[in-house]
């Protein structure tokens, strides 16, 4: 319980055996009073085991559906239990999960919050394409939210009851999941706001940042974009 | 009958005989049955008669009836690929579904179970 609500912290998590494990013991260390999922997006190791071992609740997707299909079915799970609150957190150690306490404050006056790196916390740095598209994307999602938002990717966000209703039944299954849901939740007329946080080294895994994928990246994000607005 | 004539007729009933072995074993789905006789029936009509459709052609412009049937059946079959994206978008939403009810099936399972 934070805040007199009942969270959930939702974790997806593909194949991240070597990581998981320190990162749910951590989860469940600094926040004892919160429950974790780790949804396991159809790992061909034993994520889920391990998770399971390190105390976190674990569902397994008999495939893999893609980040987005993990986060939907990790909505479904807190609808169906009921949490009060649901926070997403990257399973591979970027999200230093002290800062949950401070993204579920954020709830009393918004019912979306975004832990968003560039807004004055931690020395995060993108460059070329990839810092293009995330100007762009910050610019246009800002002056749509009517607040500034610097990082509409992050995976880093907490979500009160209505948005899990919403998430449960509709979150996309493609690799843009969280621009598009921010693009829906602000056209659906509701209120976002971030906070700053500092976002860590990956504990596992190498980021993908080779300037092809960079350019692919730009691309998504225009159509992305466009898609989400034209959608209805 | 020209040599023309003869090759579209034998293609359009090898057509016909493959819509229907495809329906007598059950292979396709009832809402298909209808669209895909019908294009075999008019395969097979103008199969036989290539000629029928001159005098449309004209009408709306293009030289020969043969010409027509092609530009319609390549739309038609656009518009089939089109359908069929779709309903794999369909498919892939459900089988989506049903992934998420056996993730969560399989989540309760394991909380019955005794723990040893």
């Amino acid at each position: 319980m934070i805040n007199e609500k009942r969270v959930l912290i939702i974790m997806p998590a593909w194949n991240e055996a070597e990581s998981i494990g320190d990162v749910v013991r951590e989860v469940r260390g600094e926040l004892p009073e919160v429950d974790l999922l780790v949804v396991d997006d159809g790992s061909t190791d034993d994520t889920s085991g391990i998770a399971r071992k390190a105390g976190a609740i674990v569902t397994r997707l008999p495939y893999n559906l893609g980040i987005g299909g993990a986060m939907r079915l990790g909505y479904k799970y807190a609808r169906r239990e009921g949490y009060d609150a649901a926070v997403q957190l990257d399973a591979d150690g970027q999200h230093d999960p002290r800062y949950v306490p401070k993204l579920i404050d954020g709830l009393q006056e918004a019912p979306l919050v975004i832990g968003a790196r560039f807004a004055g916390e931690g020395d995060y740095e993108v460059r070329g394409p990839r810092h293009w598209s995330m100007i762009m994307l910050s610019f246009v999602l800002s002056k749509m939210a009517g607040c500034k938002l610097t990082d509409t990717s992050s995976g880093f966000r907490a979500c009160d009851r209505n948005l899990i209703e919403l998430f449960a039944d509709w979150y996309p299954a493609e690799y843009m999941d969280s621009v598009e849901t921010l693009i829906r939740v602000i056209r659906l007329g509701y209120k976002v706001q971030q906070v700053p946080v500092a976002m860590r080294h990956r504990l596992a895994g190498a980021p993908s940042q080779s300037p092809a994928k960079a350019v692919l990246y730009l691309g998504r994000a225009l159509l992305t974009l466009l898609l989400a607005l034209i959608r209805r | 009958m020209t040599k023309l004539t003869v090759l579209t007729a034998i293609t359009a009933m090898v057509l016909l005989v493959l819509i229907f072995e495809l329906l007598r074993r059950r292979q396709l789905r009832e809402k298909y049955t209808v669209l895909w006789m019908g294009v075999g029936l008019i395969a097979l009509v103008l199969g036989f008669f290539p000629k029928l459709l001159d005098r449309l052609a004209s009408a709306v412009g293009v030289v020969s009836g043969v010409s027509l049937v092609l530009f319609l059946g390549v739309v038609f079959l656009l518009i089939v690929c089109i359908h069929l994206s779709w309903e794999a978008s369909r498919l892939e939403e459900e089988t989506r579904t049903l992934a998420e009810e056996v993730a969560l099936i399989r989540t309760k399972l394991t909380e019955l179970e005794p723990a040893e």
